[in-house]
């Protein structure tokens, strides 16, 4: 096995229980690493813990339970080297994008001048196709510019390490495709560690190397690992023309369709330090498959 | 439309007016009969009575007058007679001071209560019972602590405006949304910077609504303050000519009063106005 870059280990989530005394368990013993460089996706259904793991992961949320390892070291708190696009793009509406990009530049680096942010802060901003929209704010933006803001935001500090939350799921379609194109394009270009949180499987299977998939909630559990079969030189225009596309597309739909709800139940002795890793491949299905990509 | 709406307010707040002006005119030029009246209250109302006169001065009087005012705001010929511009300068200067000194311990101090729960919890009771107090309360002991009438209408001033903008304040800075602090969070910013570069723009709006409220709270005390310690200001103004029982003089007061109270709102809406981001 390659070298752990992030390490979670052994973590879990508990809330006080609502009524009375005790306590919910979102998700317990969780175990899940990835090496530097790679692409990792968790798809599971709406309240099973993803957000929670991610929080924890950047350093917004402290796990009850276990540690997170980053590059050898026990995290604290959040980091610079971990950077967050959130699912609501978060920009601060009373400054420009100039303004909220300069901010995160200025925030990394405090002893540059403004003229050296500055700079900075535009190689970033045309980067992510925004070139002539520095002085507009938030509220004159649409909301694929934003989400793109967003991105140049969290790029421009040059993490190790990025963290995405649901990040074009507030987007139509065709913005979508292109900003997924942008993603991929920046992180295969940087070496980027990436970690997202998508409800959408063909998103997963495009951008990721790993898809981790988590069962439903209370009490969920990290299932399975599916290692993406398609090349890695794989366009989004012509996935579905891969001979692998339908075998991996089916076994996630799969799990989320039943799966997901019976696992915990059928696999008493799931080894949640050793989760099994599946490579769909062409002969598994090569039916069509009857859902489409929503699975909320 | 919106142009051809507005043109048809002012022309309805116009007839309101000119209807307003009418009726009264109408309603003081009306005279009383001198024979029905006791001799001893035609000798109280003097030149009124005798002239068949009404008591009440009409617009015209006023208007008169207004101009009068108008020509010369700032004479000074004695404690008791000054000019309209000089009393509302005093005022004012009251308002601006007391005002100020409320912002530099409010503000600092919502901030405090907004960002730290435990101070919250802490300041909440006295809070709670300083918050319903009327500012005139606090007149006689203002005077006998500070023993100047001056400095204790300032004082009144002073705790009339600061709980609006410590409640708002504390609330701004509470309500602050998460994600924003989550950025700042992430980006590694210190307290510190993190108060001024993200919670006050965030808070700003509803920290000046805060002072806006204050403001106006300001402009209505400092008037009862001021006929109660005398000497200078518009409210003294307004008492010692109802004593000279001039009417229209008081009317001029109520007018401007009116008009300076407005004035200080407009600004503060202005402000507000300046620091409102849409998301
Ligand atoms: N402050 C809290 N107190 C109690 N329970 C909480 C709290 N925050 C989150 N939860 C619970 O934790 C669970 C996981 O929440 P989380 O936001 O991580 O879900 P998610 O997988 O990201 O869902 P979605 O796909 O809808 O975003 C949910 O069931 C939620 O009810
Ligand atoms: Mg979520």
């Amino acid at each position: 096995m390659t070298t752990k870059f992030i390490s979670i280990e052994g973590i879990a989530k508990r809330y006080p229980a609502s009524s009375g005394n005790g306590a919910t368990t979102i998700f317990e013993d969780l175990w899940l690493s990835m090496p530097s460089g790679e692409f990792g996706c968790i798809i599971g259904h709406s309240g099973c813990g993803k957000t929670t793991v991610l929080n924890i992961l950047a350093g917004l949320d402290e796990p009850s339970e276990g540690t997170v390892i980053v590059d050898g070291q026990a995290i604290s708190g959040t980091s610079l080297d971990r950077a967050v696009i959130f699912q609501s793009h978060a920009l601060l509406p009373w400054l420009t994008v100039m303004g909220n990009i300069a901010y995160a530049v200025s925030s990394k680096w405090r002893k540059w001048d403004k003229a050296k942010v500055r700079a900075h802060a535009q190689t970033y901003i045309d980067k992510v196709g925004l070139t002539g929209s520095e002085h507009k704010r938030p509220s004159e933006l649409s909301g694929g510019m934003k989400q793109r803001v967003g991105i140049a935001r969290a790029l421009s500090i040059t993490p190790k390490i990025m963290l995405m939350d649901e990040p074009f799921s507030a987007l139509d379609a065709l913005t979508r495709g292109t900003l997924q194109d942008e993603v991929r394009r920046v992180t295969l270009e940087t070496g980027q560690t990436t970690f997202m949180i998508t409800h959408d499987v063909d998103e997963a299977m495009y951008l990721a190397d790993k898809i981790f998939l988590m069962t439903n909630g209370p009490g969920a559990v990290l299932a399975e690992i599916v290692e993406n079969p398609l090349p890695r030189d794989r366009s989004r225009i012509d996935l579905h023309k891969h001979p692998h596309y339908y075998a991996l597309r089916n076994h996630i739909i799969d799990f989320l369709v039943t799966r997901s709800k019976t696992f915990t139940a059928a696999t008493p002795h799931h080894d949640p330090r050793h989760v099994p890793v599946v490579r769909p491949a062409f002969p598994e299905a090569p039916t069509m498959p009857s859902l489409h990509s929503a699975t909320r | 439309m919106i142009q051809s709406l507005r043109f048809r307010a002012a022309v309805v707040s116009i007839a309101i007016f000119l209807a307003f002006i009418g009726v009264w005119h109408l309603a003081t030029r009306q005279t009383l009969s001198v024979g029905t009246m006791s001799p001893e209250y035609a000798k109280l109302m003097g030149l009124t009575a005798t002239s068949g006169k009404s008591a009440m001065p009409g617009p015209l009087d006023v208007g008169a007058k207004l101009w009068e005012h108008l020509k010369r705001p700032f004479y000074d010929n004695g404690p008791n007679d000054k000019g309209l511009g000089i009393q509302l300068a005093y005022s004012i200067g009251r308002v601006g001071l007391g005002y100020l000194i409320a912002v530099i311990v409010a503000i600092p101090l919502g901030f405090l209560i907004g960002m730290s729960p435990l101070m919250n919890k802490a300041l909440d009771p006295f809070i709670q019972v300083l918050k319903p107090i009327s500012p005139l309360a606090w007149m006689p002991l203002a005077l006998y602590t500070i023993k100047d009438s001056s400095l204790s209408a300032i004082f009144v001033i002073f705790i009339c405006s600061v709980w609006p903008m410590l409640l708002n304040t504390a609330f701004g800075v509470a309500a602050v949304r998460k994600e924003w602090i989550n950025v700042a969070r992430t980006l590694e910013v210190g307290t510190f910077r993190r108060a001024f570069t993200v919670i006050l723009p965030a808070a700003a709006p509803t920290i000046l609504t805060g002072m806006r409220i204050s403001i106006g709270i300001a402009w209505l005390v400092i008037v009862a303050a001021e006929m109660l310690v005398g000497g200078t200001g518009i409210g003294y103004f307004v008492w010692n000519e109802w004593n000279n029982l001039s009417i229209t003089n008081v009317i001029i007061a109520i007018l401007l009063i009116g008009i300076v109270g407005m004035l200080l709102d407009q600004i503060l809406a202005r402000f507000t106005r300046m620091v409102t981001f849409p998301e």
